[in-house]
Parts: structure tokens; sequence; C-alpha cells
């Protein structure tokens, strides 16, 4: 403004310009004057952001999970780098983890993978005392690695002990999935390849594998493959009586 | 008077050794543009104000999902990485490093963050 000659036009020139920047920006039609229309601006691919009409959900069919298959498992430890811990095997990150159930009576067997169970309610968003943990628009459950201090309260307070803690420095990480020592860590449903509509690495696999065990989706959307399955087939949650409305669903158990 | 011998002795031998000091200071860093072209902003914005850029976007794109921003700590490092080491980080001469090694400034980024490019390829993820 001081290198300006006249203070005023230089002035009037600056809001004129802001005030039709801000209009083209946030897609403003002029109807007449003082009178507008907001139009929602087309946003660049991928900055529109999770949204809240979206609920990520899967279906787990356990009558299709074959017992020993773990083709998930791994596929969830090359699409995150995850390594074993080198010397503690107790300490090393599980995102994904196969379970073989056996009823004694029956002697009936079940193979299920468990992970993240990202609930509607999550506790672990509960008990995170600096917000590390946290809950997306879209339903998916995460962990800021910038705001967590690694006291494991989260990892205490999940009933599908579905998180894990860094206790060895990383190098390999993927450069999409930054992982590092002193936090803690879960599955991620694979969001960064969901927000380029990529189904998650482990129901990739498990396709592949032909076991097609494992249904990822909207399930807000009605008319999706997902929502219709778990509407007309009977699921259930895990822990239902939790009360913390999972977002995955499995079906035979 | 042995004390005041020595001390004189000691004063002479700073003084001799000044002009090798004098105006050399810490070597500037030496900052290789891999990528000549254009940046997101301009150098002056980007020195000052890098740490603020990311931030910023850091807790958009994690918190809201919002993907494909202009500043992105992975679209940084595929300009600026060292051509012979793929990196960032590893010598005074790569990027990052160069800078904040000169103003001694911890570099966090990098515990959690890839400071390698062409790592999509060796995770098996897709890019």
């Amino acid at each position: 403004m001081s290198e300006s000659p006249k203070p005023e036009a230089g002035r009037r020139a600056f809001l004129g310009a802001t005030a039709a920047a801000t209009a083209a920006g946030l897609g403003f039609v002029a109807l007449a004057p003082g009178v507008q229309l907001i139009r929602f601006a087309q946003a660049k691919a991928g900055m529109e952001g999770a949204s809240s009409k979206v609920r990520w959900g899967m279906l787990i069919d356990t009558t299709r999970c074959a017992t020993g298959c773990k083709e998930c498992v791994a596929a969830c430890a090359t699409e995150n780098a995850i390594e074993p811990s080198s010397g503690r095997p107790g300490q090393s990150s599980q995102w994904i983890r196969k379970i073989e159930l056996k009823a004694e009576k029956t002697g009936h067997e079940i193979s299920l993978p468990m992970m993240c169970q990202h609930c509607a309610e999550p506790p672990c968003v509960d008990v995170c005392p600096t917000g590390a943990s946290f809950k997306r628009a879209d339903g998916i459950v995460l962990v800021d690695r910038h705001t967590c201090i690694g006291c494991r309260y989260c990892m205490m307070a999940c009933p599908y002990k579905a998180r894990s803690f860094v206790h060895e420095t990383l190098t390999e990480q993927n450069p999409e999935v930054p992982r590092g020592k002193g936090c803690v860590e879960s599955c991620t449903l694979c969001v960064h390849r969901v927000d380029k509509g990529q189904q998650p690495a482990c129901v990739e696999a498990c396709n592949k594998s032909g076991h097609e065990a494992m249904l990822f989706g909207d399930l807000n959307d009605a008319a999706g493959a997902i929502a219709k399955r778990i509407a007309t087939t009977p699921t259930s949650q895990v822990r239902a009586d939790l009360r913390l409305d999972p977002g995955v669903r499995y079906q035979g158990i | 008077m042995r004390h005041r011998v020595l001390s004189l002795a000691l004063l002479a031998l700073a003084v001799l050794a000044m002009p090798a000091y004098a105006g050399q200071g810490v070597p500037k860093p030496l900052v290789t543009i891999e990528q000549p072209g254009e940046c997101v902003a301009p150098p002056e914005v980007i020195r000052r104000n890098h740490m603020d850029l990311l931030k910023h976007q850091r807790d958009k794109t994690l918190r809201d999902g919002q993907r494909g921003a202009k500043t992105s700590l992975n679209a940084c490092i595929e300009c600026h990485a060292s051509k012979k080491t793929g990196s960032v980080l590893g010598s005074n001469e790569n990027f990052c490093q160069g800078c904040h090694a000169y103003v001694a400034v911890t570099l966090d980024c990098f515990e959690c963050h890839q400071p390698k490019t062409g790592m999509v390829k060796a995770a098996g993820a897709k890019p």
C-alpha cells in the first residue's frame, strides 16, 4: 500500500479483485445485484475429502473363509510394509490376523480374519488423551501419528485387540503409509487406497484367491452390494453387546 | 612468569589461526535442485513457510481425507530426492538434510515418512 501513489485506488482495485476471486472460487453465480446463487464448485479430484454420507464397512463371510489361508494377512503386510519384529515376534505389528475357532460340543470349525472393526462408537477414540485416535467422517478409525504419544490406552480400551505398538525404528515404509517407532497403529481399512476408489488390499487378495469371503463397500448406499447383502442375509457384529456398532460384520458366526 | 609466557603463546596461536576462520564460518548448504522448474511456491516462500504449508496440509489429508493437494510431503520428495541416492536424506548434499544440518533443526518427518523415492514398487503398493 505504501508504494502505491493512490492508496484509495489501490485498495479499491484490491478489494474488487479479491471479491471476484472469492466469487469464482466458491462458485457464486450473481443473478442480480445482491442476489446470489451458490453453486457447488467442482473440487479438484480427491480434494472433497471424506464424506459423512458414506460409512465404509466390510462383510466377512466365514463360511467362505478357508482354514489355514492367510492371503489377507500377507496382502496387508505387503501393502502396508509390515515386517515382523526382529528377535521379538510377540512385538510385531498386527493389523489383521486369522482366527480359527472350534465349537467344543459339535466340533464345528470356523475361520475368520479379525482386524480393527471401525466402530461407530470407538472406545479407542474415547480414551485417547491427545485426540490422536480419531474417526473420519466416513467411519474409518485412524491414529494421527503426529499427535500420538504412544501411551497405549487405546490398545487397552479396544475389545478386539486390534491395535499394535511400534517398538522398533522402521525404514522401509510405503510412502503412502507412514509408520514409525513410538506410535500405536492399526488397520486403516487401506484408507490411501479407498480414497483413490480402490478396495482394501486384504479384500482384493481374498477375491484373487477365489474365496471371495470379504466384501467391502459403503454401508449407507442402499443400492450397493454390501448393503443389499446385509439386508438379505443374517449377519452379526462381534461383541454387539458392547454397542460399539462396528463397521465390520460377520456372516456365519 | 611461566603462565604469562604460556598465555601469550596461546594468544599468538589464536591470532595466527584467525585468518583461517575469518569470513568462512560454517559452509553454506549445497542445495541441488534435481528437477528445476515450477515449485508450488516461490523459493523465498518455501524457505520460510514450508513447515507451515506441510503441517496445514497434513491435518487436512489425514483427518479430512483430502488427497491430491498442492503441498504434500511425498510430492516434495518426488521432485527433490537426490538422483544419486534417491533420497532427501543420507548426506548433507541431499535436499532436506543439507539445510536442516546447516540451521541445526531436527528433521522429524522421516521418523515415520519414507525419505526415498521409488519405494512404492518395492512396498508392493500400487501408486
